[in-house]
């Protein structure tokens, strides 16, 4: 088994995945923390200090001015006001500025996109280039089941999406290091908020350091990709071409991101995948997109359907003619 | 262990609610080259497909070395080497890589081992470079030595000389002579050029739409169905001899066509030559696939 599934690492290593995930990596990382430099300057610029209260203080005057107008966006902006609010009574800089703080918000924005798009180059064509290439004859005519095979494929995913997260974490570690400097580890960050229609439940609230906040940032942002992954997976093996199962895993991603914002009052969407990958909004704070949805309710859900997926992978697989 | 290594009884398949195979039974023996002749859309490669366990049979049994590999499919297939049309390997990876990855997959495989069919196919100088570069000759001797690996009693080949050149065409023949007369392997051939099994094989399965219509030895087979054809001076009295001899199956304004018979036609010469007719052309003609079938299936085209 760890000879097969170390085949399979191979022939990834082969087709240079983890090079042009980390290029990938490497190059929107120093355009974001070049904006983020760019955005602070910005800031003092307009502020004339650096001073993080009358930066928040000026946050929260914005969005109170576009209270009026949010429509449907209203009950959101006033969390965030509380939130805001809270940091400031507290004396808790939301934003300390630092290499950690910059991580905290790329991972926090790229699990729900971007970090399974990476997943996806991988898992993608995991099984469906075997067969294009038409070296999965070579394959499934070895003294190997092909349960076995499949298996040691997903072996290597799961492998892969850890290594991915893991050049991910390193990667952005380093090149906010250098833009923005080491400082900032055990900074405050509140965490355990949750939402009860309008209003934000500070019961529950409490302070953690920020590494370890990211350790958790960085826990969900791996069973995200393993999801997603998983389901990239199953697609590889249901389609013969990988452009359509790439493209079928980008409709389903795509379509999430924006379901997220427009399905509150259709009840059982709340059973999609899809709507489901926003994990980290329940840790910062944000409102669910459907009243009731708690962390536990999308870690289920995200369960379940990576469990059907892998059921329906195996059957296939271990059953289907291949011409 | 008995002389059979495989044995197929019974094999169907149905796809939906045509029938693409119906009904095959034979039997290999060690030491064989056996054939599979028949057009493209006869199911040479569904057969083959069935055989290496890629597809699943409808009904019947395929029993390599005494193993069945609808129950026992790990045991049987290290009995098994096979090319399945042509022989992809990874192209991002070099020739010795795609053996390793293959070797690993088979317990007991040694470097040594490796390295000895690297040199049983002659391609140790290009072990490391990538696949990509190989040229369509070098695959198929990395494909072949890929299915050597394991020291298979049973070598499956499906088309092996397509698109090789013709030095290469004449090695690969003398190769797979040699793994069958001095390696004892059985090795079964599919290919749709009579010429080709003819010079390869032993023994010949003849198969159209899904069924055999005949299995023979190459000898047999060929003897049955060879042709002369005459090219006589004078055409009218060199006809009525030939006529009176034996059957003329086919004629044309200079030519006439009997059957071929070894031990007659030296006879027929010499009743020719006596009758005052002189012999300009005698040529002995290996019948084309296509005749082959009409003959064998009584007018039924091929494809």
């Amino acid at each position: 088994m760890v000879n097969l599934v170390q085949n399979e690492m191979t022939k990834l290593v082969g087709k240079r995945r983890f090079v042009i995930i980390s290029i990938i990596i490497i190059a929107l990382l120093s355009m974001f923390s070049y904006a983020q430099v760019k955005q602070a300057e910005s800031i003092k610029e307009r502020l004339g200090t650096v001073d993080w209260r009358t930066e928040l203080q000026q946050q929260i005057v914005d969005m109170q001015n576009r209270l009026s107008s949010a429509g449907q966006w209203r009950e959101q902006i006033q969390i965030q006001i509380k939130q805001s609010q809270y940091y400031l009574d507290h004396d808790v800089n939301p934003a300390e500025p630092g290499a950690p703080t910059f991580m905290r918000g790329f991972v926090q924005n790229s699990a729900e996109l971007f970090l399974p798009l990476l997943i996806m180059i991988i898992a993608v064509d995991l099984v469906s280039s075997e067969r294009s290439m038409g070296t999965i004859k070579l394959l499934l005519t070895r003294p190997v089941s092909r349960f076995r095979i499949l298996l040691s494929k997903y072996i290597a995913l799961i492998l892969s999406v850890s290594l991915v997260i893991f050049l991910f974490g390193i990667l952005s570690y380093i090149i906010s290091v250098i833009m923005f400097g080491n400082q900032g580890w055990s900074a405050p960050v509140l965490t355990g908020f949750s939402t009860q229609g309008d209003t934000l439940d500070i019961s529950a609230v409490r302070l953690v350091s920020q590494w370890q906040y990211i350790i958790q940032q960085f826990g969900l942002a791996w069973f995200i990709s393993i999801v997603v992954g998983t389901l990239s997976f199953m697609l590889s093996i249901l389609m013969r071409s990988s452009a359509a199962g790439m493209g079928t895993m980008l409709a389903c991603l795509i379509a999430g991101a924006i379901l997220s914002n427009m399905v509150s009052s259709w009840d059982s969407a709340k059973y999609l995948f899809m709507v489901n990958l926003g994990l980290m909004d329940y840790v910062s704070g944000s409102a669910p997109p459907i009243e009731g949805m708690t962390l536990g309710f999308s870690l289920a859900v995200l369960a379940a359907w990576m469990l059907a997926s892998l059921m329906v992978s195996f059957t296939v697989f271990t059953r289907k003619d291949v011409y | 262990m008995s002389d059979i290594t495989l044995s197929v009884q019974g094999l169907r398949k149905v796809i939906g609610k045509r029938t693409i195979i119906k009904d095959l039974s034979f039997e290999l023996k060690r030491g064989e080259v056996f054939g599979f002749l028949g057009p493209n859309g006869a199911g040479k490669t569904t057969t083959i497909r069935m055989l290496v366990g890629l597809i699943k049979p409808t009904s019947g049994t395929i029993q390599i070395c005494g193993l069945d590999i609808a129950k026992n499919f790990t045991r049987a297939m290290r009995h098994l080497g096979c090319i399945v049309e042509n022989p992809e390997l990874y192209p991002f990876l070099t020739g010795m890589e795609n053996l390793r990855h293959f070797a690993v997959m088979i317990s007991g495989i040694t470097q040594a081992r490796i390295d000895e069919v690297v040199q049983l196919v002659g391609m140790q100088e290009r072990m490391n470079d990538k696949v990509s570069t190989y040229s369509l000759g070098m695959r198929q001797r990395l494909g072949i030595a890929q299915a050597l690996l394991g020291k298979p009693d049973v070598l499956i080949l499906d088309e092996p000389t397509n698109g090789l050149d013709p030095s290469g065409i004449r090695e690969m023949r003398a190769f797979i002579r040699f793994l069958a007369e001095e390696e004892g392997l059985t090795v079964l051939v599919s290919s749709h050029l009579l010429h080709e099994i003819q010079l390869m094989c032993d023994r010949v399965a003849i198969i159209s739409k899904g069924e055999i219509i005949r299995v023979d030895s190459v000898q047999q087979l060929l003897s049955s169905e060879e042709r002369l054809v005459w090219r006589l001076l004078p055409h009218e009295l060199g006809r009525a001899v030939l006529c009176e001899l034996t059957t003329l199956l086919d004629e044309t304004e200079e030519t006439v066509t009997t059957t071929y018979t070894e031990r007659l036609v030296g006879e027929w010469n010499r009743k020719l030559v006596d009758a005052g007719v002189s012999v300009l052309e005698m040529n002995r003609k290996l019948p084309a696939l296509e005749d082959l079938f009409l003959e064998l299936t009584g007018g039924e085209s091929i494809g």
